[in-house]
C-alpha cells in the first residue's frame, strides 16, 4: 500500500504542474493581448494596463511568470475581479452553496443510480433491463440545460412541486437543481453497476457461494455488490469533471449563487479573471479529487496495488 | 439489402480506417453489418443520422424560408399552419432556423470526431506499438491533458485566447480537449493486439513497422475506437451547444441550437416554443449518435453480448 501511494503520489506531481501549466500558457502567454481580451471591448488606460502586467508579472520570462502565479495561488490568491475585490473572497463565499447542491447531487445519483443498476442487471434482458438501459439512454442524450429548463417547466412551474429559482427556501429550493444536476451521472451509474452486476454474476466467486448454498440475497446484496461497486467509485471521480461543469449550467439556470454561476456572471460581465480564477481553482479541486479516489480504489480493491 | 443501406456517413472516421479489411476479408465487420442491419436500434439512428446530416448539407431541402429574413410585426408568434415552429423575438421563422441550425452542430461534431481520432490513432498507435521510452512520454503528455475538465477548459481557452469565435475556434477547442481519452482507447488496443501471433510472424517476414500497424494492427484494434467515436459525435455535439449556451461557444447572427436555448432562456415562461424546438433537434441529434454507438459496439465487440 505504502509503494503504491508513493508511486501514484510521484505521478501526480508532474500532471498537476503539466496541467497547471497549460492552462497558465493557454491563458496568459498565448501571443495577442490577453489584458485587452480581459476588458472585452472596452479599452483600458495605461494605467491600469501596466497595474494588470505588474500583478501577473508579465514581463517576467513565462517559467518564472508561471511560478509567481502559482505561488500566488497556492496562498489563495487568484486574483482580482473589476471592482478589487479578490477571486478567493468571492469563491469562499460561493462555495458552500455549491458544495450543498453537488453533494445532494451525488447522494441523488449515487443511490438511485446504484439501484437502477442493481435492479437491471440482476435479470439481465428482463423488462425493468430493457426499461433501464432505454431510458438512461434518453436521460444522457437530452443535454443537461434542455434537462434543466424542462424540469423547471413542468415541475417546478406546471405542478409546482419545487421551487425552480433561487435558494431562499432552503432545501427544498436545491431539490430540483440537484436532480438535473445528477441526471446524467445517474443514468452513467446506473449503466455501469448493470454491466459491473451482469460481469461478476458470471464470475466464479459466484457460483461457489451460491453452491454452498447462501440464500441469493446474500450472494447478490454482499458478495456481488460490493466487487461491482469498484468501477462505480473510479466514476465518481471522473463525474466530478463533468458535475462541475454542470453545475456552471444547472446553477445558471436555477438562479442559484453558487460557484458556478459565478462563472458565468463572470463570462456574461467579461470578467477575465473571474472566470479563469474560479475554474483554475476547479481544476485544482478535479485533480486532487481524482488523486483521492485512486487511493481510495487501491483500498477497496488489493488487485490494483500489487499491480 | 440495397446499396443504399450501407453504414451511413457517421462512421466515416472509423470505416475509412478499417478498410484494409474491407470487402476482401470480411470477418469482423462483414459479420457486424449482417447483424446490425437486422437491429431495429441501428436503423432507426442510422436513419436519424443520414436525416440530419441532409439537413445540415442541405437545408433548403427541409425549408424554402431564410431564416435570416425576419420580420419584427412577427415577433414572438406561437406555432400555427404558417410558422410551424412560430417565430423569435426577431421575428423570424424558428422552423427555418432550427433547420439551418442543424449544419453547425453536425459539422463540429463531426470535425472535432474525426480530427481527434486521427491524432489519437496515430500517436496511440507509435505509443502503443513502440512502448518504452516513446510510449512513456506520449502517455505523460495525454495524462496531463486529460486532466483538464472539457467544459471548464472550453470556458477558459474560449473566454481568454479568442476575442472572436466561429466554429473554426470551437472545434479546435473542442479537438485540443477531447483527443486525450481517445488516445487511451486506441493505445491500449493496439497493445493488446501487438502481442498477437500473427503480429510476431509478420515480423519475423520483414515486414516494416508502419505496414504492420496499418495492415495488421490498426484493422483488428479499431473496433473499441470506432464505437466510442461514434458516441463521441454526440457528446462533442452536446459539449458545443453548452459552450455556446454559456456565451463562451459561437456568437451570433450564427445560427446554433446551444444559441437559440441560451438566447430563449430569458422567456421560457411566456414564449416555451423557443426553448423546446432546439432543445428536442439536439436531444435527437445527440441520441441518434449515441444510440448508433451502443448498436455499433454490441457488434462489435462480441464480448459484450
Amino acid at each position: 500500500m505504502g509503494r503504491y501511494l508513493i508511486r501514484r503520489l510521484l505521478q501526480f506531481i508532474p500532471v498537476f504542474f503539466g496541467a497547471t501549466l497549460l492552462i497558465f500558457v493557454m491563458v496568459w502567454a498565448i501571443p495577442g493581448d490577453p489584458i485587452a481580451a480581459l476588458a472585452g471591448d472596452r479599452v483600458l488606460p495605461d494605467q491600469v494596463l501596466d497595474e494588470i502586467r505588474d500583478q501577473y508579472h508579465l514581463d517576467d520570462p513565462l517559467l518564472v511568470q508561471y511560478a509567481k502565479y502559482m505561488g500566488d495561488v497556492f496562498q489563495g490568491d487568484f486574483g482580482e475581479d473589476f471592482r478589487g475585490r479578490p477571486v478567493w473572497d468571492l469563491m469562499a463565499q460561493r462555495l458552500p452553496i455549491t458544495i450543498r447542491l453537488a453533494l445532494l447531487a451525488f447522494g441523488f445519483e449515487l443511490v438511485l443510480g446504484v439501484i437502477a443498476g442493481i435492479v437491471a442487471g440482476v435479470r439481465k434482458g428482463g423488462f425493468m433491463d430493457n426499461l433501464v438501459l432505454i431510458s438512461t439512454l434518453v436521460v444522457i442524450a437530452i443535454p443537461i440545460f434542455v434537462l434543466g429548463f424542462l424540469a423547471q417547466l413542468l415541475i417546478g412551474v406546471q405542478f409546482g412541486w419545487f421551487p425552480v429559482s433561487g435558494i431562499q427556501r432552503g432545501f427544498m429550493s436545491y431539490v430540483l437543481p440537484a436532480m438535473v444536476l445528477g441526471s446524467v451521472s445517474l443514468a452513467y451509474i446506473a449503466r455501469l453497476t448493470r454491466t459491473s452486476i451482469v460481469e461478476n454474476l458470471r464470475a466464479d466467486y459466484v457460483r461457489t457461494a451460491t453452491a454452498k448454498g447462501l440464500p441469493r440475497r446474500r450472494v447478490v446484496g454482499i458478495h456481488t455488490f460490493r466487487n461491482s461497486m469498484i468501477p462505480v467509485v473510479t466514476f465518481l471521480a471522473i463525474d466530478l469533471g463533468a458535475l462541475m461543469g454542470g453545475a456552471i449550467i444547472t446553477e445558471t439556470i436555477f438562479n442559484i449563487p453558487g460557484i458556478g454561476r459565478a462563472v458565468f456572471e463572470g463570462v456574461q460581465r467579461q470578467e477575465g479573471t473571474v472566470v479563469v480564477g474560479i475554474v483554475t481553482f476547479l481544476v485544482l479541486i478535479y485533480m486532487i479529487a481524482n488523486l483521492l479516489v485512486d487511493v481510495l480504489y487501491a483500498v477497496l480493491d488489493p488487485r490494483i496495488r500489487y499491480e | 439489402m440495397s446499396e443504399r443501406e450501407r453504414v451511413p456517413d457517421p462512421l466515416a472516421p472509423g470505416a475509412a480506417e478499417a478498410e484494409p479489411v474491407g470487402g476482401r476479408e470480411g470477418g469482423l465487420y462483414a459479420d457486424a453489418w449482417r447483424q446490425l442491419r437486422r437491429r431495429p436500434i441501428f436503423v432507426i439512428s442510422g436513419v436519424l443520422i443520414l436525416i440530419l446530416i441532409t439537413m445540415a448539407l442541405f437545408p433548403s431541402l427541409f425549408t424554402r424560408i431564410d431564416p435570416r429574413a425576419c420580420n419584427l410585426a412577427d415577433s414572438l408568434l406561437r406555432p400555427s399552419s404558417e410558422h410551424w415552429f412560430g417565430t423569435d423575438v426577431q421575428g423570424c421563422d424558428y422552423y427555418a432556423r432550427t433547420i439551418h441550425g442543424a449544419r453547425v452542430s453536425i459539422s463540429i461534431g463531426i470535425l472535432v470526431t474525426v480530427s481527434s481520432t486521427f491524432i489519437a490513432v496515430v500517436f496511440g498507435s507509435i505509443a502503443g506499438y513502440y512502448g518504452g521510452l516513446v510510449d512513456t512520454i506520449i502517455a505523460r503528455i495525454t495524462d496531463v491533458w486529460f486532466a483538464i475538465p472539457t467544459i471548464l477548459g472550453g470556458i477558459v481557452i474560449l473566454r481568454s485566447i479568442f476575442s472572436e469565435r466561429g466554429l473554426f475556434q470551437v472545434s479546435l477547442v473542442l479537438i485540443v480537449l477531447g483527443w486525450p481519452t481517445m488516445l487511451r482507447l486506441a493505445r491500449s488496443a493496439v497493445m493488446s493486439v501487438k502481442e498477437m501471433d500473427y503480429v510476431d510472424s509478420a515480423r519475423a517476414l520483414g515486414v516494416r513497422d508502419f505496414r504492420i500497424i496499418r495492415r495488421h494492427i490498426l484493422p483488428n484494434a479499431i473496433a473499441p475506437v470506432v464505437v466510442y467515436a461514434t458516441i463521441t459525435v454526440g457528446v462533442i455535439i452536446s459539449a458545443e451547444a453548452a459552450l455556446s449556451f454559456l456565451g463562451v461557444g459561437l456568437q451570433l447572427p450564427a445560427i446554433s441550437w446551444g444559441l437559440m436555448i441560451s438566447v430563449a432562456q430569458n422567456r421560457i415562461l411566456t414564449a416555451p416554443h423557443l426553448l423546446l424546438f432546439p432543445g428536442l433537434f439536439l436531444s435527437v441529434t445527440v441520441f441518434s449518435f449515441i444510440l448508433m454507438g451502443d448498436a455499433l459496439r454490441d457488434a462489435l465487440d462480441p464480448r459484450l453480448r
